[in-house]
Formats: C-alpha cells, structure tokens, sequence
C-alpha cells in the first residue's frame, strides 16, 4: 500500500486521468445543452423570460409534440406488449431452444436497422408498388383504398415498431430468464391456477421491468429523426422534424423558442429515464 | 404438459413475418430496376460503380474507425483509471452517458451547430472544423455502449493485481494501459467497436447538419430514396448487410446482447 504521506500529493494529480473526458463532455455534451438552455430562457434582447415555454403552446408547436407524443406512446406500447409475448414466447413458451438465440440475434440485428435503410425498406414493401402492397392487392385487399397510407402517422409507427419490438426483446429477456420455475411450481402446489400465477407472481415481478423498458421505448422513438425524415418527408409534423427545420432557420420565426423547443424533449427525456431507474432499481430485487 | 404451444408459435411465426418482409421486399425491389418479370443485378453494380457512392462510403468508412479510435482512448482509459484510483467519479461518467440518452441526436445537433458556429470556436466555417465536429458527434452517440462494454469487461478482470504486477515489473502506465489493460479488454472493446461502426455508417442526423451537402452515408441514401428508388433498395441491403456483420462479429464474440440504445433512429 502507498505511504501516507504520498498520498495528498498522489490524491491531486489522479484527477488528471479524467480530464480528456470530461473535457469532453463538457465541450460536446454540457456546453451545447446549456446553450440551449440558457437561449430558452431568453427573449430576442437576450434579457430573462419564460414566454418561450409558454410558446410552446402555440400550435404549430402543440401540434407537433401531440403527433411526437402520440406516435412514440402508441409504438412504446404496442412494441412493449408484442415484444414481450415473443420473448416470452421464445424463452418460456415451450419451443425449442434454438429460437430463443435465433430471435436474440435477430433482434441484435433488427434493434439496430434504423434510420434511413429502414425507411427504404418500407418504401420497397409497404409503398403503393411495394412487394407486401402488390401481393395484399392480388390477394384482394387494396390497402391504399382502405386508407393506408405508408407517409403518414400509420406508415411511420410501423417502421418505428421495427427496431421497437426488438429492443423490447433484448432488454426485458433477461427478467423473463429470471422468472423462476420454482415460483410456478410452488404456485400450483399451492392451488393457483395459471391466471392466480401470472396475475400474483409472474406479472408483479416483471412489471417494473416491463414498464421500465416501455418507458425507454417511449424516450427511443420520441428522440427519433432520421426514420422521420427520410419516410415522410422533411415538413411531417413531429418534434424532433420541427427542430431539425429550426436548425436550418425554417420555422419558428423566434429562434429562442426553437430553443425551448428541443429543451422540452430534453426535459420528457430525463423524467423518463429517472422514472426508468427507479424501476430498473425496483427490478433488481428479484433477478439476482 | 407436452402439448404443442400454439400461441407461441404463432407469435414467433408473427415475428418472421413482420421482420421479413420488409427485407424480401426491399431485396425483390432491388432487383426489378429493369423489368417487374426478371430479375437483375443492375442496381447493385449501377450504385458501386457511383462515384458519390464511393466518396460517400468511404467518408463514413474512415469517420467509423476515426470514431471508434476516439471513444476508446476517451472511455477506456478513464473507465480504467475510475475502477482503480477514483470510484467516488463513477456516478459522474455514469451521468455522462446517460447524456446523451436525454439529449437526442437532433438535440445534440442543434447545440453543436449554434455554439460552433460562432466565435470563439467558429468550427462550422471549415472543412476541417465540421470534419472534427462530426467526429464528436458520432463519439456522443457511441459513448454510452462503448462504456458499458468497457465497464463490463473491467468488471470481469482484476484490474488491481494486474496494474500491480505490471507496476512492480517496472512498467509506465502506458505500458499498463496499452499493453496490460487495453488486451484483456479486446472483447469488450471490440463489441463497442463493431456496434460503433455499424451505427456511424447508417448515421443521418448528425452528418446531416454539420456537413455541408451530401459528404457522408447517410445524406447519400435519403438521396437516393428521393431520387433513385432501385439504387436506394439495393444500398438498403447492403447497409442492412454492414449492420448484420457487425452485430454478428459481436454476438461471435460472446457478449450478449449489445448497447441497446445505440443507433440513429
């Protein structure tokens, strides 16, 4: 061990070691957020104001984070529950084990095939000349007709599923590895049918983690852009579409509430991942 | 008790379905840019003979390694040096890369645009300024899963016994860290490294405003999607190809399920 009096001198310099990054963190993370914040809270003169939070009311911007709230609360949680029941499915469900690392990998794969490849994706299969458009069309059913329509809100929570459903897989599989068979035995032991055992053992162990993980989902497709833009088209009516045309200086006539604008998502961000935390913590307890 | 479980064939059958056909379809569409009754490869060799193809690819091919060489010297050693002399700072690096979960790429962005943008660090002017710009970016976005995977790997090594074997062995800490550390973590940095490539080279958002015009990958296929439906199908593939390499070279080398909030959406 080191001698006491190395040590004050010693306990200065170890701080060196972490300087590059949080240098870094400071000039490419800290310092662009704070600006955005900081321009939030000003007016044009550059004096205090909250009247840019307030703007967020306005239409043009309500209107947006409705869509962008909807659309990542629709997919958070029907990507959560399908997600859930493969996986269960997979892990639990009786089939053999190959399936369960055939859709692990697969989800790997698939939680990480986003942004713009999968946008063309969709246009190649689900586009008025899709293959999946074509062969429902041979099959009868005209889904342009029927009031599909790929460049909308239904077209863009489809490919958002795409990587949700996946990552739903990967991250709730190991609550499921550690729902215990002991637990189900002991449940019928004891009487309980197979309702009383999902609805007093199983599901209380696994909602937090169930609700965590929808949570991340929520946070996931909310930030999401370029699966956005390059499926609909650079004027859809999302959050992260209007703050990618403040950028350029498209819209919002007050560029400190574009600031506010991308605050607020930073601001539904964090209240999502402490809220997730605090399930991950709640999780825990059982899955050791 | 052995009866067959229906319902969970059928979700996985589910499953399939919903993860396959738009892969089928894109394939199919790929190889119709002749005629919609014969097959042909013309879109593939019409986008690999592209010369913007080319110039954008291998942009995004060397920002991926540029990437992957900068988190790692930027996380690796700091995750080392926390384990060993300063774990009161792990909660701190453990807020840094939740950051850039809060802050969403187009957030992110935006900030690095306006603070760059003008003096004292007018970044955005240069070819060389927006190059380090984006190369910053895309280290935000790898952050998170090249920590964790080097915090895992750590975790799984007793870095004390190692860094003072090496120390009482007369070797530096570079020695320590390039030679010692940095090889009982080749798993976990090279998980973080294979995921960092597959996310950089599919990467849209942060290119897309730093970047003046369509330098990088992922401007070049919106481009495509607007301007060349075929050519952009084929590119699909082969960016759908790139990403099922680099996550089975990962699940290869055995770490499980990798950083699950990676990617650009």
């Amino acid at each position: 061990m080191t001698s006491t009096t190395g040590t004050a001198r010693r306990m200065s310099w170890e701080w060196l070691g972490v300087v590059p990054f949080f240098l870094y963190a400071l000039l490419f993370l800290i310092i662009p957020a704070s600006f955005l914040v900081i321009g939030s809270f000003q007016n044009a003169d550059g004096s205090f104001t909250l009247g840019n939070f307030i703007g967020l009311f306005d239409e043009t911007v309500r209107n947006s984070y409705a869509l962008s709230l909807q659309i990542s609360l629709f997919t958070a949680l029907a990507g959560g529950i399908v997600g859930f029941l493969m996986a269960y499915a997979a892990i639990a469900g009786g089939l053999p084990r190959f399936v369960r690392s055939f859709l692990l990998t697969f989800s790997g794969v698939a939680s990480n095939f986003s942004g713009v490849p999968l946008a063309s994706a969709y246009i190649s299969t689900l586009g008025r000349q899709g293959m999946a458009t074509i062969l429902l069309r041979l099959a009868g059913i005209d889904i342009y007709s029927m009031g599909f329509n790929l460049y909308g809100i239904i077209g863009l929570s489809l490919a958002y599923l795409y990587f949700q459903m996946p990552l739903m897989v990967l991250i709730v599989a190991p609550a499921i590895d550690g729902l215990k068979k002991e637990w189900r035995d002991a449940s019928q032991n004891l009487g309980a049918s197979n309702w009383q055992y999902w609805r007093y053992v199983a599901l209380p162990v696994l909602l937090p983690s169930l609700l965590g993980t929808m949570i991340l989902l929520f946070g996931n497709s909310l930030g999401a852009y370029a699966t956005a833009f390059a499926l609909v088209s650079g004027t859809f009516p999302l959050a992260t579409i209007l703050i990618g045309r403040q950028i350029r200086g498209e819209v919002l006539q007050n560029p400190n509430l574009g600031y506010a604008v991308a605050v607020g998502m930073v601001v539904i961000m964090s209240v999502s991942i402490m809220v997730y935390s605090w399930l991950q913590r709640k999780t825990e307890r059982w899955l050791r | 008790m052995r009866r067959v479980p229906i319902f969970s064939w059928l979700i996985i059958l589910l499953g399939i379905v919903y993860f396959f056909a738009p892969l089928i379809g894109t394939l199919e569409w790929s190889l119709r840019i002749v005629s919609r009754d014969s097959f042909s490869l013309n879109a593939y060799t019409n986008v690999l003979m592209a010369e913007r193809f080319q110039r954008t690819f291998s942009f995004s091919f060397i920002a991926a390694l540029t990437t992957i060489v900068v988190s790692v010297l930027l996380v690796a050693p700091t995750a080392y040096w926390v384990h060993l002399k300063l774990p009161r700072l792990r909660p701190w690096v453990e807020f840094v890369t939740l950051l850039t979960f809060v802050v969403p790429a187009i957030v992110l962005v935006f900030g690095i645009v306006r603070v760059y943008s003008r003096p004292p660090f007018s970044l955005m002017e240069t070819e060389w300024g927006t190059n380090f710009l984006v190369i910053m970016g895309y280290t935000a976005l790898s952050l998170p899963y090249t920590y964790r995977a080097v915090d895992t790997g750590l975790r799984a090594i007793d870095v004390r016994t190692l860094t003072e074997a090496a120390q009482s062995l007369g070797a530096g800490w570079g020695t320590i860290v390039f030679r010692v550390i940095f090889p009982n973590l080749r798993v976990a940095l090279l998980s973080g490294a294979f995921l960092t490539f597959a996310v950089v080279m599919g990467e849209f958002t942060i290119s897309n405003f730093i970047l003046p015009g369509i330098v990088s990958f992922g401007p070049y296929m919106v481009n495509l999607n607007q301007t060349r439906p075929y050519e952009a199908a084929a590119v699909a593939i082969i960016s759908f190809g790139l990403t099922w390499a680099s996550i089975g070279v990962i699940q290869f080398l055995g770490r499980g399920a990798p950083g699950q909030l990676a990617g650009t959406r």
